[in-house]
């Protein structure tokens, strides 16, 4: 054994062993950093505009990309137009932010869960409170009452169905991660797997191409579906909801995020003052009258 | 390797168990005092080299496992990526999904074996009667190989339903396997092509000077000699193959990273990826070993002048 290689093994050795303790002894200097920011004086008071936020004197909103009507219009949440658009610049208001200092972010669906620090201080993404995603995530209190709908081609069997009964044989489809598809698996128990797919795009296809007997997806967008984009398919139905409270759309923050008493009482207030009555008016006014589906 | 009896074994084939080759079985050869004591510095030498790879190995893991568990985020990555209740909820569906994948990978594998031998076949055919063929199969790895899988399994699984034709399935599951099969026999196609052309021009000269005919010379000589150098590739491919299965989930149907999507998006919980990325996993491994098996297998056929 020549001692050159020997000596380099051991360089090499100690080299790692040293990274790695480097590395054990870096990683918590995050916490401390975050446990500053959330202990701080600001904290729990909701001051106008001087809320812990990302950004110091910003609110950073996020949302999927592309946005789609009608709750966001034209793929542009900053625009103020569209239900979810609308309802974000009102939180913002109510929080102290006004337009200017509202910046938005393009979040994918699902990576808006994970854990890890966010870089948003919420998400408005037509997301379902549920217990279950509590665990994961903050939730502010529900501004849209959700309701799930049923849509088929004008042509087709699918679209005579009157009863949950009548979807049973038929081929369904729901986007993933949708309570769309808990309705469909946990309500309409259809006798053949539904098919899921990762987009409502895709399902749109699949309806239009026959792959699909039928698709689920909540009622404003089942009704744009209608209206603008499969102009030969028809909402069938909706159906009631499930259990004592109703389903709501609901603002996402990080998990024990220090905003979330603020945000929520922000929602609460704008519900109270009519507000969000009003933009659901403004831009939902036609998800109203469609059969109930027992 | 051919063990004359009586003649020392070469050195290095006999690291751990010299002492028994020979022995005084009555053939005369004695390891001399030097060799016995050559052989245990061997093994004492063997012995602290396992020991200080035990240790390095462990020492090694224990430093991982404190970065991770001591990083401020652990005990949430760990609810979030570990949580057993849901990976006992996600490990019978994905094990469901699993079986669609399972499937498409047999019938799109044997197809893709079938495509790709002969795309490469035709690519490699000589004569000037043969050009349109070669260059049929030259456009044809061209494009399939370089189209993104992805574009098109979607042009194939939502477009070709599109054109409403007669007689031709809407099921997802089909035509994303005709997807699959396309892009994936171009890629085998090229590494049949590299096998065959890594023959020695000698060995088809010396086939034909035999007699054999051009085909036979394919078949008998050429051939045989291609499948074994091409073994590691193919299982690469076929691996690839397993992982993009799943992409026919665009269409709607549900494998098995679909199942765990599905439970993902409902609790937020991300276990449920992981138990799929697992059960891809543990597939492979046995797969690897089996074909690792079968190349040593083969190559100590050739060493010892076995059949072809």
């Amino acid at each position: 054994m020549h001692p050159a290689p020997r000596t380099l093994r051991r360089a090499v050795a100690a080299a790692t062993v040293a990274l790695l303790a480097t590395a054990v002894g870096c990683a918590p200097q995050p916490e401390e950093k975050a446990s500053a920011t959330s202990s701080g004086p600001a904290a729990n008071s909701c001051a106008k505009g001087k809320l812990a936020t990302k950004t110091s004197g910003k609110l950073t909103i996020a949302t999927d990309e592309p946005a789609y009507e009608p709750w966001f219009k034209d793929d542009e949440p900053a625009n103020g137009q569209g239900f979810e658009s609308a309802v974000a610049y009102a939180v913002a208001k109510r929080l102290g932010y006004d337009k200017s200092a509202v910046v938005w972010q393009s979040v994918p669906f699902n990576k808006a869960f994970a854990p890890g620090v966010k870089s948003f201080d919420f998400d408005i993404n037509q997301v379902s409170i549920s217990d279950e995603r509590k665990k994961a995530v903050d939730f502010s209190s529900g501004y849209y009452d959700v309701r799930q709908a049923v849509i088929a081609l004008k042509d087709s069997k699918a679209a005579k169905a009157t009863s949950i009964a009548d979807l049973r044989e038929l081929k369904l489809g729901a986007q993933v991660g949708t309570t769309s598809l808990d309705y469909v698996t946990n309500l309409v128990k259809p006798a053949r797997q539904a098919a899921v797919f990762g987009k409502n795009d895709q399902a749109k296809s699949a309806l239009k191409n026959g792959q699909v007997d039928a698709v689920v997806t909540d009622l404003p967008t089942a009704f744009y579906i209608t209206a603008a984009e499969v102009t030969d398919a028809k909402i069938v139905g909706q159906f009631e909801n499930q259990g004592s409270a109703p389903e709501q759309f609901g603002l996402v923050l990080d998990k024990g995020s220090a905003l979330t008493p603020c945000v929520t009482a922000a929602v609460d207030a704008l519900r109270e003052d009519g507000t969000l009555a009003g933009i659901e008016k403004q831009w939902l006014s036609d998800a109203v009258d469609a059969p109930v589906l027992k | 390797m051919t063990v004359v009896k009586g003649e020392p074994v070469p050195e290095g084939a006999d690291d751990t168990g010299g002492m028994t080759v020979g022995g005084p079985d009555g053939d005369g050869y004695v390891p001399s005092e030097r060799r016995l004591a050559r052989e245990r510095h061997r093994r004492a030498r063997a012995r602290r080299a396992t020991a200080i790879a035990a240790v390095s190995t462990l020492v090694t893991a224990a430093l991982l496992y404190l970065v991770v568990v001591n990083a401020p985020g652990w005990p949430r990555t760990k609810e979030t990526f570990f949580s057993a209740h849901y990976a006992r909820e996600a490990l019978p569906k994905v094990l469901e999904g699993l079986w669609l994948n399972l499937r498409l990978l047999l019938v799109c594998g044997a197809a893709v074996l079938v495509l790709g031998m002969l795309i490469a076949i035709a690519r490699t055919l000589r004569g000037p009667v043969f050009f349109p063929l070669r260059v049929l199969a030259a456009a044809y790895t061209d494009f399939f190989r370089g189209l993104p899988l992805i574009i098109n399994l979607m042009i194939v699984v939502l477009g070709v339903p599109a054109l409403r034709l007669q007689g031709v399935t809407v099921d997802p599951v089909l035509l994303g396997g005709t997807a699959l099969t396309l892009t994936y026999s171009a890629y085998v196609a090229e590494v049949f092509r590299a096998g065959i052309e890594s023959v020695h021009p000698s060995q088809r000269a010396a086939a034909r000077s035999l007699g054999l005919t051009s085909r036979q010379a394919l078949r008998h000589v050429v051939l045989p000699q291609a499948v074994r150098r091409q073994v590691p590739p193919l299982l690469n491919d076929l691996v690839s193959l397993q992982k993009d299965t799943g992409l026919v989930s665009i269409g709607g149907a549900v494998d098995a990273v679909r199942a765990a999507d599905i439970i993902v998006g409902r609790s937020l919980n991300y276990t449920p990826y992981i138990v799929a990325g697992l059960v891809f996993v543990a597939l492979t491994i046995p797969m690897t070993r089996f074909t690792d098996w079968v190349t040593a297998r083969m190559d100590r056929q050739r060493a010892q002048g076995g059949s072809l």
